[in-house]
């Protein structure tokens, strides 16, 4: 086999892990903060790719609707913990899972209603048509772009979580609610901010991926089980986790294609059973978190 | 009716005449799907409420005794159906062998998947089941030469069975509903014993403490294993008898959607209860019936109740319906 396809193949694991990861990130984040696990995730994928492919559409340029999406999808979910989840505290752990179960049924039923139930092409950027020669073979500009793209995301995520005030609120609110209360921080809002941020992070999964794949009202639940393999295996609520599963997936998906197509698609489920197996409370878990 | 299990059943008492009523829930259950079929409007809609009650039946074993919330539950109702349609059209094993057959392998594959999932607890053991049970969906999908692929498995048919040397038609919609109602009857016999014996402490136990059942010197970790064993041979049943129903097996039965819809049948009948299940299938399915009388976009309806459950009405119908009457305190 060679070697210059190999390292194609790579790069194009890296793109597809690259977008898993901004998904994951979203899910990881929520979890450690609020203890919630989001089944509305993939849905809200979904309707970000739709709302990008919307916006763009009406504003004639890719580049209006990447950036609103997901604020607009990220404002959606503020609205989704302050109506329903919030309700949720306190209760079962199961219970918000089992709330954004049903939610996720009217999410896409809704995308159903207003987009119909047919695939929409999402075309891509026209700056970003065409392929690069990068010397040793031809690579989609678009998924370069990708890379880069999710790579300045989480440089910006990682900087506001260590380096800022803000970050410190959060960082101390995922590891003591009650203390960051008693210390005058309205934990509520962080929780509401740190809930939209979540699914801002899901519809720009879902924009980035639009063009990579065909938008359909089923495509979230594909990227939920992908989200949740990449987070089991990362260790929920371990945002370096969810970084370094997110890559291994897609390049693990990627390679298997390569010299088992028909395996691609069972590959990650296998990775993460043999994780599990190993350390059950993931990569970069830590143990009795998930109690 | 004595009590078979009265001798096991140490943990719970009877209280008095209401407790004896309760100690015969085999039977009522029985009593009511027998009259089933007259009281639904059709008897397509109670075939399936038998079917999806069975397999509700068995999830909820695991989900409201011992408190474990799977998404991967489809994976047990497909493979029951898979595995009795393939025994049946590829090796011509009769069908009262196929049944058997069918439950033994999805039992097996509930100890495989159980062996990895139950070493997860929390919220990650539902991430897990529900990623475990979508391989076994894309497994089901790539042996398109096994299973039929994404058209479903197709090519056998039971039409005429012999039952205790008794010829049946069994196209005939009323004698397949009691062919069926005798395997609904034994997996809630079933069930029942489970839920009366010692382990079925253990596994409540396990529920509302799960250190303390630890600290008892319970073994929560093999308690849980054979707990999703069981939970999937019951619902495995259900999936034989949807195959021996439809004599075709659809793929979209091993999809997570299919895990989604029989959790929320257990929340819409309510969870921890023994009838609930029934309950809730024929709820669900007659909430999906009459909706899509008149929109093709029932989900969107069925979502939105199921949300409005989960935050007012967590105890499902049956559930609140026991408690109010008092009844599940007696039980508890």
């Amino acid at each position: 086999m060679d070697l210059s396809l190999i390292i194609m193949q790579l790069l194009s694991g890296i793109a597809l892990g690259a977008v898993l990861v901004i998904t994951a990130l979203g899910l990881t984040i929520v979890f450690g903060m609020l203890g919630v696990v989001n089944f509305a995730h993939g849905a809200l994928f979904m309707i970000g790719a739709y709302a990008g492919l919307y916006l763009a559409s009406l504003t004639g340029s890719f580049w209006w609707g990447l950036l609103l999406a997901p604020i607009l999808i990220g404002a959606f979910g503020m609205l989704i913990e302050f109506v329903l989840i919030r309700r949720l505290y306190g209760r079962s752990i199961d219970d918000p899972l089992l709330l954004t179960f049903g939610l996720s049924y009217v999410l896409v039923e809704g995308v159903r209603i207003v987009f119909g139930s047919d695939g929409i092409p999402f075309p891509t950027p026209p700056q970003l048509i065409g392929v690069l020669d990068l010397g040793i073979g031809f690579f989609p500009r678009y998924r370069l772009f990708v890379i880069a793209l999710v790579a300045v995301v989480l440089l910006v995520l990682w900087l506001t979580l260590e380096k800022t005030r803000v970050g410190l609120i959060v960082r101390a609110g995922a590891r003591d609610p009650t203390i960051m209360q008693v210390l005058g921080v309205d934990i509520g809002r962080v929780w509401l901010a740190i809930f939209g941020l979540g699914v801002g992070l899901a519809a720009l999964g879902g924009v980035l991926a639009g063009p990579m794949r065909s938008v359909n009202p089923e495509m979230g639940s594909l990227v939920l089980a992908e989200a949740f393999v990449v987070t089991v295996i990362g260790g929920l609520g371990s945002i370096v986790g969810a970084v370094v599963a997110g890559l291994m997936v897609g390049i693990s998906i990627s390679m298997v294609a390569l010299f088992a197509p028909e395996m691609a698609t069972i590959v990650m489920f296998a990775l993460m059973a043999v994780v599990l197996l190993i350390r059950p409370q993931g990569l970069f878990g830590v143990r009795g978190r998930t109690a | 009716m004595t009590s078979p299990s009265s001798g096991e059943a140490v943990a719970k008492s009877s209280p008095g005449g209401l407790g004896w009523l309760l100690e015969q829930r085999v039977l009522l259950s029985i009593a009511v799907l027998a009259v089933l079929p007259w009281l639904l409007p059709s008897q397509a809609l109670a075939v399936n409420v038998l079917i999806y009650g069975v397999v509700v039946m068995g999830y909820n074993l695991l989900f409201g005794y011992t408190g474990l919330l799977s998404f991967g539950q489809a994976a047990f109702f497909g493979a029951g159906a898979y595995f009795t349609g393939i025994a049946i059209g590829r090796y011509g094993v009769p069908w009262f062998a196929a049944v058997p057959i069918a439950v033994g392998l999805s039992t097996c594959l509930a100890a495989a998947i159980g062996i990895v999932s139950t070493r997860t607890r929390g919220i990650y053991f539902s991430m897990v089941t529900l990623a475990l049970a979508q391989l076994v969906y894309y497994v089901a999908l790539q042996a398109s030469s096994f299973t039929g692929g994404e058209n479903g498995l197709r090519g056998f048919t039971v039409d005429r069975i012999s039952l205790f040397g008794l010829q049946v038609n069994f196209l005939d919609p009323v004698n397949k509903y009691y062919v069926l109602m005798i395997f609904a009857a034994l997996a809630m016999w079933f069930q029942s014993r489970i839920l009366n014996s010692p382990f079925g402490a253990v596994i409540e136990a396990i529920r509302e403490n799960e250190q303390r059942a630890r600290a008892c010197g319970y073994d929560v970790e093999r308690s849980k294993l054979i707990v999703f064993m069981l939970s999937g041979a019951i619902s495995s049943l259900g999936g034989c008898m949807l195959a021996l129903h439809l004599s075709i097996v659809p793929l979209d039965i091993l999809h997570y959607q299919t895990s989604g819809m029989i959790v929320m049948m257990v929340l819409l009948g309510g969870a921890r209860s023994f009838f609930g299940p029934f309950v809730g299938a024929a709820s669900f399915l007659i909430l999906e019936d009459v909706i899509s009388l008149w929109t093709p976009h029932w989900q969107i309806f069925v979502g939105a109740i199921f949300v409005l459950f989960v935050l007012f009405l967590p105890k499902g119908i049956w559930g609140t319906l026991l408690d109010v009457l008092g009844i599940g305190k007696a039980r508890q």
